[in-house]
């Protein structure tokens, strides 16, 4: 029990990621997380103001069951899988991360410096909001995020994935390294 | 109910991404800063396992639900579009720390804030599709 309540090491995650890929690729889909974001947009009416949103999104259903299943799975995971060990960071990480004010490092899957709502300041509330703006302008713009491009285009050898990618890690390098450090 | 499996399959992702940590904000920090392999051995073993399963298929040992061969969808060349708009996405993965499969699923490990960030997301992706003409790509 024990094996499963602890975090599970990347070499058992990141072939089970793949087994999603090949699920949704054997019945007959592919994993793409970002395009739900597009069919929603649709089923909010926005085909109405580009025709980049008119498409049947009703085909797009079973990816919308995906979105909600990922939600249960979030929550199963938390309350049923877990334990409260803190993820076992590099030293390195921690002590940084103090100076640039997140204190325990770690701790909760994402800082509260940042996402609690009930210490929300108008920093925080702008760097959400800009964080999701940038998130579904960038991803759509690209064709696909983590899942479309990484996991399966990288994975089915497409150069298109692969400028992505990189893509991906000079806007998160900058991000990291030189942006955030200005930021907090 | 056609949909149900593919409900399965979200909860299972949902629990992996929970339990591998990569919907952590910290990991996704650590990762940028070249401070931990641990998100490179998930997304580089993905990545490996995956490979070996579309070689496979492609040798047509494995055929779709329907028994016909596994499709995996061709990306559309260009340079612009992938470059500059998986450079924007970068911004926003390393800012918040989750890429649009995580944000769904933080949101069910009691981060309510996220229901923000993807509000926001969808207004970024309306705006591209307000621009998309505009753009290069």
């Amino acid at each position: 029990m024990e094996y499963i309540l602890n975090p599970w090491p990347w070499y058992i995650t990141g072939p089970l990621i793949a087994l999603v890929m090949a699920l949704l690729l054997y019945f007959g889909k592919t994993f793409g997380m970002s395009s739900n974001l597009k069919t929603l947009c649709t089923i909010g009416g926005a085909g109405k103001f580009s025709d980049f949103f008119k498409f049947k999104w009703k085909d797009q259903i079973w990816n919308l069951m995906v979105v909600l299943g990922a939600i249960i799975g979030g929550f199963i995971a938390t309350q049923y899988l877990s334990n409260d060990v803190a993820t076992d960071l590099n030293p390195e990480t921690i002590s940084e991360l103090q100076q640039m004010g997140f204190k325990n490092a770690g701790a909760t899957l994402v800082p509260n410096e940042i996402f609690s709502l009930e210490t929300l300041t108008s920093k925080s509330l702008l760097l959400l909001i800009i964080g999701g703006l940038l998130v579904g302008f960038g991803t759509r713009y690209a064709g696909g995020c983590t899942s479309g491009h990484a996991i399966t285009g990288l994975s089915s050898l497409q150069k298109p994935s692969l400028i992505a990618v990189i893509g991906f890690f000079i806007g998160g390098l900058i991000m990291t390294n030189l942006l955030l450090p200005l930021i907090f | 109910m056609k949909f149900f499996k593919f409900l399965l399959v979200g909860i299972f992702f949902g629990i992996v991404l929970v339990k591998s940590e990569a919907v952590s904000w910290y990991r996704i920090y650590e990762m940028f800063r070249f401070q931990s392999f641990h998100m490179y051995g998930i997304i580089g073993t993905a990545i490996a396992t995956g490979i070996l399963f579309i070689q496979i298929s492609k040798k047509g040992y494995i055929k779709s639900i329907k028994g016909k061969d596994i499709i995996v969808p061709k990306k559309d060349n260009g340079l612009i579009r992938y470059i500059v708009g998986g450079t924007i996405f970068g911004f926003g993965w390393a800012l918040i720390g989750a890429c649009p499969g995580p944000m769904y699923i933080l949101l069910g490990t009691g981060v309510f804030s996220m229901l923000i960030v993807i509000a926001a997301a969808l207004l970024g992706t309306f705006i591209y599709g307000i621009l998309k003409d505009k753009l290069p790509h």
